[in-house]
């Protein structure tokens, strides 16, 4: 396996000055776990002040391509750089909202406990918690509606809450670039509208956000990129340019029906 | 009861002051391990010592302490390292890769002392399983300041110099990096993003257990080693939801603990009019899960008769209004 992907030519995308000092740029990424590959061969450049739908089917490796692009788990081969520097020299410009099953939600630690996480990499090691960080925390949780449950215990949260909760973590990292791991998977209407308006204040102050998404009716409504992946890249682009039904078939296969397609076609304005 | 105040001192004080150290160097990491669901890493330490102690008698042929505990440390470290590495080049979960790992080290230990005939010395079994609480003795202590004189310090035995040390650093490295250990213990994807690299503070933690462990584990033995590393944090998780207070909290069941039980083991039957003691070691354990079980029922957000209680608070007052 290591000798076919010797012989993988270089892509010639991050060659270009635009891509050079993009937010996010992937040349030839892929990873396997064991013996099966789950991201293949992925280039990618993601735009400046974009909201980047990342779609694709069950196990087209979605998530494991956001964790490969923190540097998080190992990658076979490819190069990702962020604003033209690799990733851990750039994990101050990097925020992350991982899946709410990620972590253990008995963990001793309230909602405020939690946001302030998000300080602790510009609190920098051995430093206490301050508390200026704390009241700065606590605008982050204002910011999402969740200023009222402060010092309640993370696990007492409802699942919406919870997700509320790391989207106040993820704004209170300040940083440039954010990944997102289906924030929108099962949550309740109040949390929806609060991540979409977080959505568009990040997108305002000129952030990227590049966002996992499940649901392919909404996904032209809240992002305006797309990557559309199944294991291998299948498109890539201005949500209008890749989210065609041409690219989701190919993604999905048989598995969207043509009711679907059309329905979703129809929404993407086409 | 007639108790002279020289005899407290030299038999007693030392006594009660291991147990206190020796909770508070295990109960203190302690609670890490149980926020990770890594508890059985404790246990695993304690009997994974067993073949260092072996070849640090061998490789230095006297019965000295020391060579011993730095055999231990090594074998508990190599242990350490030897559990991540079947746990990620095998994917196996944790519990498994510390099962493989805690037995073939201990059964090596087996081995090497039949072939070698070091069991013809007296290596005991009793001592690995309580410890020797009891013979910690200090002598030419005869009053309370005696303890902070120079004559009084150089007597101090080696266990409680070396678990003090233990305990100092232990404290000190959870105060300095509380902050670390708090988010690499929540969310590790997240600290390794924040440039905490999680793998790093998970391995440094383990050297710590590891050589808390050893620095009790002389001194108490294995048992009292694993029921420290596990109950006064469990026990203080039941009072709590806050992390800080449950790491202030543990220590406070630890001292409990430690100080409770050796004062029964040690005087209860006497107060009952019998004329024997018991294990201190096994008195501590049980007390330790005595206070478990007790906030179990009684603690006020997490035990069963206090979470009943305020659900029949919440169902009466609608009605009040």
């Amino acid at each position: 396996m290591i000798a076919k992907l010797l012989k993988l030519q270089p892509s010639t995308s991050l060659s270009t000055d635009a891509a050079k000092k993009a937010p996010l740029a992937i040349d030839g990424l892929s990873v396997s776990y064991h013996h099966k590959p789950v991201v293949w061969d992925l280039s990618f450049v993601a735009p400046e002040k974009g909201l980047v739908a990342v779609v694709g089917p069950n196990g087209a490796g979605k998530s494991t391509f956001i964790k490969a692009a923190l540097g998080l788990i190992p990658k076979l081969s490819g190069e990702i750089t962020v604003y033209g520097k690799p990733v851990d020299k750039q994990r101050k410009l990097i925020g992350y909202v991982p899946q709410r099953g990620s972590v253990d939600w008995d963990f001793p630690a309230s909602a405020l406990d939690v946001v302030t996480m998000g300080l602790y990499g510009e609190i920098g090691w051995l430093k206490p918690v301050r508390k200026g960080h704390k009241e700065q925390a606590l605008s982050y949780l204002e910011k999402v509606g969740m200023a009222d449950f402060a010092d309640r215990q993370i696990g007492q949260l409802s699942g919406g809450q919870q997700q509320r909760v790391f989207l106040a973590r993820a704004l209170a990292q300040d940083a440039s670039l954010y990944f997102m791991d289906e924030p929108f998977v099962g949550v309740d209407a109040a949390t929806e509208r609060a991540i979409i308006n977080v959505l568009k204040k990040l997108k305002d102050q000129g952030k990227t956000v590049i966002c996992v998404h499940h649901d392919l009716q909404s996904a032209p409504d809240y992002f305006d990129h797309a990557l559309i992946l199944n294991v291998r890249p299948v498109a890539s682009g201005p949500m209008h340019e890749a989210f065609t039904s041409e690219n989701l078939q190919r993604a999905y296969g048989g598995r969207l029906a043509p009711s679907e397609l059309s329905g979703l076609m129809s929404l993407a304005g086409q | 009861m007639d108790l002279p105040l020289a005899d407290f001192l030299q038999i007693d004080f030392p006594a009660l002051l291991v147990a206190s150290l020796a909770g508070l160097c295990c109960g203190l990491p302690g609670n890490f391990l149980v926020l990770r669901r890594q508890s059985l890493i404790g246990d695993a330490m304690s009997h994974v010592v067993l073949p260092g102690i072996v070849v640090g008698y061998l490789l230095s042929g006297t019965l000295d302490t020391l060579p011993m505990l730095l055999g231990a440390l090594g074998a508990a470290l190599i242990s350490a390292l030897l559990i991540e590495v079947i746990r990620r080049l095998g994917n196996v979960e944790p519990g498994a890769a510390m099962g493989v790992v805690f037995t073939s080290m201990f059964a090596l230990g087996v081995l090497i002392l039949e072939q070698t005939g070091a069991s013809g010395v007296h290596l005991d079994v009793e001592h690995a399983l309580y410890g020797n609480l009891e013979s910690t003795l200090w002598f030419g202590l005869t009053d309370w300041s005696d303890i902070l004189s120079a004559d009084g310090l150089a007597q101090m035995p080696g266990s409680i110099s070396r678990l003090g040390g233990v305990t100092l650093v232990v404290l000190l490295v959870i105060i300095l990096f509380f902050k670390e250990l708090k988010i690499s213990t929540f969310d590790p994807a997240m600290a390794t993003s924040l440039g905490f690299n999680a793998r790093y503070i998970s391995i440094g933690l383990i050297v710590m257990t590891a050589t808390s462990a050893v620095a009790a584990f002389d001194a108490v033995g294995s048992i009292l080693v694993i029921a420290m590393f596990i109950c006064p944090a469990a026990t203080a998780r039941m009072w709590t939801d806050k992390l800080s207070s449950q790491i202030i909290l543990s220590s406070v069941f630890a001292l409990m603990s430690g100080c409770l039980g050796y004062l029964i083991a040690a005087f209860g039957p006497f107060l009952l009019g019998e004329n024997y003691a018991l294990n201190a070691a096994g008195m501590i354990a049980v007390v330790a899960c005595l206070l478990q079980a007790f906030s179990m029922v009684f603690a006020p957000n997490h035990g069963t008769m206090g979470r009943f209680l305020k659900q029949r608070k919440a169902l009466q007052e609608p009605a009040e209004i």
